[in-house]
């Protein structure tokens, strides 16, 4: 289940400035807890001590917010796209 | 990395006149003044901090009549006046007795900022970022918008001499369209809703196809969201230098509520006003409410929603600046609140024909918003208070059913006739 991840600016120190990685797991926690181990101390950044996902974070998969979906239970197809997105953009 | 490119290069110094640095309004961690947008610890929003020089009345109200007599309050250059801008501000603050009689309010005045150059607040923010896109020297403007924000953006660009390109929800209001499109630069309508335009946008900066874009709202935010501040201070200045005791602001990000308390507290810190108490009244359409939700629901965090309003305008499921907004008007002693599409179109009437001010949907929301805290008693009658209205009607026409009062011959038998005189 190899899913494509992509990586906002701010975290790319941790993915050697690849903006782009693939990932396994079958939800976004999963996702998530592969690429810890590829790439240590990254998932910290993105949820916080209870698992749940930062305040200032939207993680997408495809073009849905999983907070529309299960949160970080939310299944991640292969071939989809999961994005992590820095939340404080907008002014309309 | 565009981003990271850009940001090594220097400015030049005074660039950004008073302003110091970024700083993070989460951790406090402070960041050179760059095109960054969010903390590389906590990914909290970052926001300009100041350190200001001596800012009097006198030389305030000797400078333009525009935003630039606040010049040396705003991360603008000391010569911003000279530059080729839209000049945006001192819009009109319109003593709205009979709307104020009509409501039962003592006082009562409507801040029109239609009547900036692209008849929306917009300009106020955009100006800000046209400053930081030509020291960072971006070539390419651009925006996510629910509209207002993208013909500001193409106005500001034609006259700077940037290239523009901005991104719309497909099934925007035709008038914004055509105000996006006339100025010569690109609109780019996405297949989905304001959040989703707002994504996209995330994700093209991060790109090599965004290189050497300047997104007013994204990688130039902290400076963009400045402009917004202006509204505070002309509010001051046109009240007799006195800050207003209750403000009602429309929420879309919420950015420009926010932007609103920091100004008056500079105001109260740079002893041009004397500090008196004033509340802030945030105001949403009930299909667009998550912040008024968070607010009845004494929660701290933002729930997103998907949108479905006739304001469009304010149609941000997912408002960046939402959790900031609750802050401000709980400290304040204010209050979110929301209501349905029929009383915006009916307080958009309710404006245009007590004041004159042909509000667009936006405005109808804060005014709607206005006579609801009204009624449940939460907003004070006899206190001092200016309601926002941050868009010209001319652009959601479709909004409002308004039409001729008969079609008769030109006969004056006819027109006695009808009763019409
Ligand atoms: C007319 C109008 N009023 C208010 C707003 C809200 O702005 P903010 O995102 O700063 O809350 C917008 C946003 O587009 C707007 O177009
Ligand atoms: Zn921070």
């Amino acid at each position: 289940m190899s899913v494509s991840v992509r990586v906002p600016t701010i975290l790319r120190t941790y993915t050697k400035d690849a903006a782009e990685v693939s990932a396994e797991g079958e939800t976004v926690q999963a996702v998530l807890a592969d690429l810890d181990a590829n790439y240590p101390g990254i998932r910290g950044r993105i949820v916080d001590d209870n698992g749940k996902i930062r305040r200032f974070v939207n993680v997408y998969v495809g073009d849905e917010d999983v907070r529309f979906a299960q949160g970080v239970d939310t299944p991640t197809e292969a071939g989809t796209q999961v994005s992590i997105i820095p939340a404080v953009a907008g002014g309309c | 990395m565009a981003i990271t490119a850009t940001e090594t290069e220097t400015t030049a110094p005074g660039a950004f006149g008073p302003a110091a640095a970024l700083s993070c309004r989460e951790c406090g961690e402070r960041y050179d003044l760059a095109p960054r947008f969010a903390c590389e610890f906590c990914f909290g929003p970052l926001e300009v901090a100041y350190e200001f020089g001596s800012v009097t009345r006198e030389a305030i109200q000797s400078g333009p009549n525009n935003i630039w007599r606040y010049a040396g309050l705003l991360p603008v250059p000391g010569n911003v006046a000279e530059l080729p801008n839209m000049n945006p501000g001192l819009t009109p603050l319109v003593r709205a007795d009979r709307l104020a009689a009509e409501l039962g309010m003592r006082s009562l005045h409507v801040k029109d900022d239609s009547a900036n150059p692209t008849h929306s607040f917009k300009d106020r923010v955009v100006a800000m970022a046209v400053e930081a896109a030509r020291t960072f020297g971006f070539r390419t403007l651009s925006c996510s918008s629910t509209g207002n924000l993208a013909g500001a953006v193409g106005a500001a660009s034609a006259r700077a001499g940037f290239r523009s390109c901005v991104f719309i929800p497909a099934g925007l209001e035709e008038g914004k369209i055509v105000m996006a499109a006339v100025y010569g630069g690109q609109v780019v309508a996405i297949d989905g809703s304001y959040d989703d335009v707002n994504r996209f946008c995330s994700e093209l900066i991060g790109d090599p196809a965004g290189e050497d874009w300047g997104f007013v709202n994204v990688n130039l935010r902290p400076y963009y969201a400045e402009g917004s501040k202006t509204l505070a201070y002309e509010i001051a200045e046109q009240l007799g230098w006195k800050l207003p005791e209750q403000i009602i602001v429309p929420i879309a990000s919420g950015s420009q509520l926010t932007k609103i308390d920091k100004g008056f507290r500079e105001l109260v810190e740079l002893s041009l006003v004397e500090d008196r108490p004033y509340k802030v009244f945030g105001a949403q359409a009930t299909g667009c409410s998550p912040v008024a939700a968070a607010y009845e629901e004494g929660h701290d965090v933002i729930q997103p929603v998907k949108p479905d309003t006739i304001a469009k305008s304010l149609a941000i499921g997912n408002p960046a600046d939402g959790p900031y907004v609750l802050d401000v008007c709980r400290r304040t002693g204010g209050a979110v609140a929301r209501v349905d599409d029929a009383a915006v179109v009916d307080s958009i009437s309710l404006l245009a024909r007590t004041e004159g001010v042909f509000a667009e949907t936006a405005g109808g929301v804060t005014t709607g918003v206005l006579r609801k805290l009204l009624d449940e008693g939460s907003l004070d009658p006899a206190a001092e208070t200016v309601v926002l209205n941050t868009g010209d009607g001319l652009k959601t026409l479709n909004a409002v059913e308004a039409g001729v009062t008969a079609t008769i011959k030109p006969s004056l038998d006819v027109f006695k006739e009808a009763g019409l005189f």
